[in-house]
């Protein structure tokens, strides 16, 4: 986990054109990922989790406007054109998506997808991709790999397809995995498999990896750091054990407050975040939770906070962290 | 009755390589529509190779001694109002009836996906051009465009099947932007984009795939068309010139012996059916057959 850093973000800003009018998806987003890091990416619905991935994989529509910078073992991505970034795409920088179930291509064999990074990016002859891609398969848990080959994405059940999507996904030994909230459509019970095999293939192939969630459990046993983003921005990052013990923000608290206990009393109610997720088409100048906060102050709504250091590299978007940081504390 | 189809299903499966050929016939024998589909479309393809090398009479010599005969054993279904013999004239009219459908509708398809292809995949004024050139096509009917035609080339087969193929560009131009639109916007193809795939690429292995059962199915009902059209276009004298037979042109001459001898129409009107039915269940069964999700089911 040393040296330079091998994704490199600063300032990056994607402004989506939507029906509804331009929308500030995200924006002042900076972090850094080194090889064999994990960061994990946590918030609602609809906070800039998935943009951010996808402007890292350069997947945005083209009406998409992205300001700051994308550096990727030094090379800046942002503005390369699409012929380039079609070389780095499935062959450095991979990744998993949501629905196992739409991911796949029906009409083709699932030998056939694993092998295509393969044949594209790696050079090799189809017969040596074909057994690569058995290989694949069979690492990835995929029972019968051998035979199975041939079958086709509808012949497997949901958590099978996304231990194929994984597949496809390490097929060319990439640097960086992004994985966009895989196990979201997945059984309980599956869930937790995946996550491990994801894990274990992080581990074993020293890759870095994004790992995108709403769910704080997965965040905490997944990932060496995190980031909670809210309205576009990052609101809170750190070590996730710094995020977990010392959460700096009236969101992460939130947030953290908001997860199901086990052993709660019987009747006890799930707390919720007041108010809903602001229009990223309508954000407000100031703080984007400020209408939900319970310490906001009239400052608050004046202008985007600043990130304060609250710790060794964790860092929190609010101005209050004094009254909210004591707060928090008699919470967790 | 399902437990045997499941089992070769999953033997199927595990045989690599020889799978895709065995599979889809056996799959192919049992789908009914598909069978049928291919029977009737075989004897129109059938007869209008018999007629390059034997028909009982020639379908061109007119006798008018033997006029509007009923069906005897010398003229099977006896004779048009030129004592033509019309078994003879069905034979050699299934000629420029594959003729036309076959063309027109290989101008319409090579051209219209292609350009419906380029439209989704390029998105912007590309696809604004693309689509408005097609409203325009389509805004002038096939008989229009082959008076147009006919006016710069003359009237003639070929005339009239390429005014019909032109007209056919725009219908194919809309459905495959349409459907491959719908095929853009699936979350394989985004898992396609992140693999590394150019967009010729995931449009030539990812959109054409999943839309060739919409495709097949147009081009079957734009064979009918095609074959109609002609059929309508002979009729204005535009298409096929006598004395070459068409099914279109037979029809066109029974009209007026409707009362007298409504049987001459029946013919053709029944081979054109024929045609149509064919290849419309040909194209229902394909589909079911290409698209592996459906293939257990069957």
């Amino acid at each position: 986990m040393s040296g330079a850093p091998l994704i490199e973000v600063k300032d990056l800003g994607v402004r989506l054109n939507t029906s509804r009018g331009p929308a500030q998806a995200v924006r002042g987003v900076n972090f850094a990922l080194r090889r064999g890091e994990t960061l994990g990416l946590v918030g609602e619905s609809g906070c800039g989790k998935s943009v951010t991935a996808l402007a890292l994989m350069g997947l945005l529509p083209e009406s998409a406007v992205i300001s700051g910078s994308i550096r990727f073992d030094g090379a800046e991505l942002v503005g390369l054109p699409d012929a380039a970034y079609c070389k780095l795409r499935g062959n450095r920088i991979s990744m998993i998506f949501q629905e196992p179930m739409t991911a796949l291509n029906p009409m083709h064999t699932i030998g056939h997808q694993v092998a295509e990074p393969l044949l594209r990016h790696a050079g090799i002859s189809a017969a040596e991709a074909r057994q690569e891609a058995i290989a694949l398969l069979d690492r990835v848990g995929l029972p019968d790999a051998a035979k199975r080959v041939d079958a086709y994405p509808h012949q497997f059940s949901g958590g099978q397809r996304q231990r194929i999507t994984i597949a496809m996904a390490l097929a060319c030994q990439p640097d960086v995995l992004i994985a966009d909230e895989p196990t979201t459509a997945l059984d309980v019970t599956i869930q937790g498999q995946i996550l491990d095999l994801i894990a274990g293939l992080v581990e074993e192939r020293g890759m870095s990896m994004i790992l995108i969630s709403h769910d704080l459990g997965v965040i905490a046993e997944n990932v060496n750091r995190m980031m909670v983003m809210y309205g576009g921005t990052v609101v809170e990052s750190g070590a996730t054990d710094a995020v977990f013990t010392r959460m700096g923000h009236p969101y992460t608290q939130g947030l953290f407050r908001a997860r199901p206990r086990l052993g709660a009393r019987k009747g006890t109610r799930l707390k919720t975040i007041a108010g809903t997720v602001p229009e990223l088409a309508d954000l407000p100048a100031g703080c984007t939770f400020a209408d939900r906060c319970a310490i906001v102050e009239a400052r608050c709504r004046a202008a985007l906070p600043a990130v304060v250091d609250v710790g060794a590299a964790h860092g929190v978007r609010c101005i209050r962290t004094d009254v909210s940081m004591a707060a928090g504390g008699s919470i967790a | 009755m399902s437990a045997p189809l499941t089992a070769s299903a999953a033997t199927s499966a595990i045989a690599p390589g020889a799978r895709p050929v065995t599979g889809f016939w056996r799959r192919a024998l049992r789908h009914r529509s598909f069978v049928l589909g291919a029977v009737l479309s075989l004897i129109v393809l059938g007869a209008a190779l018999l007629s390059l090398v034997w028909t009982p009479w020639s379908a061109t010599d007119i006798d008018i001694a033997s006029k509007l005969r009923p069906p005897s054993a010398a003229h099977w279904l006896g004779t048009d109002v030129l004592g033509r013999d019309i078994v003879s004239l069905l034979l050699v009219g299934a000629r420029s009836t594959i003729l036309v459908g076959v063309i027109a509708v290989g101008i319409g398809l090579s051209f219209g996906v292609c350009l419906g292809l380029v439209a989704a995949a390029r998105k912007g004024w590309t696809e604004e051009l693309i689509m408005r050139m097609s409203d325009f096509t389509f805004a002038f009917p096939a008989v229009l465009s082959a008076i147009m035609l006919a006016a710069v080339a003359g009237p003639g087969m070929v005339t009239s099947i390429t005014a019909i193929g032109i007209f056919q560009i725009p219908t194919f131009v809309r459905v495959t932007r349409g459907s491959a639109n719908a095929i853009w916007a699936r979350e394989f193809v985004l898992a396609a984009r992140a693999a590394g795939k150019g967009s010729f690429r995931i449009t030539i292995e990812h959109v054409l795939p999943n839309i060739l059962s919409i495709l097949i199915v147009q081009a079957t009902i734009q064979f009918a068309l095609a074959i109609l059209a002609e059929a309508a276009l002979s009729y204005l004298g535009l298409g096929t010139q006598p004395p070459q037979p068409s099914w279109g042109r037979m029809l066109n001459d029974a009209q007026t012996l409707l009362f007298q001898s409504p049987m001459l129409a029946v013919y053709p009107g029944a081979a054109i059916a024929i045609a149509v039915l064919g290849l419309n269940l040909l194209g229902d069964g394909l589909r079911d057959l290409l698209d592996p999700r459906l293939a257990r089911e069957r």
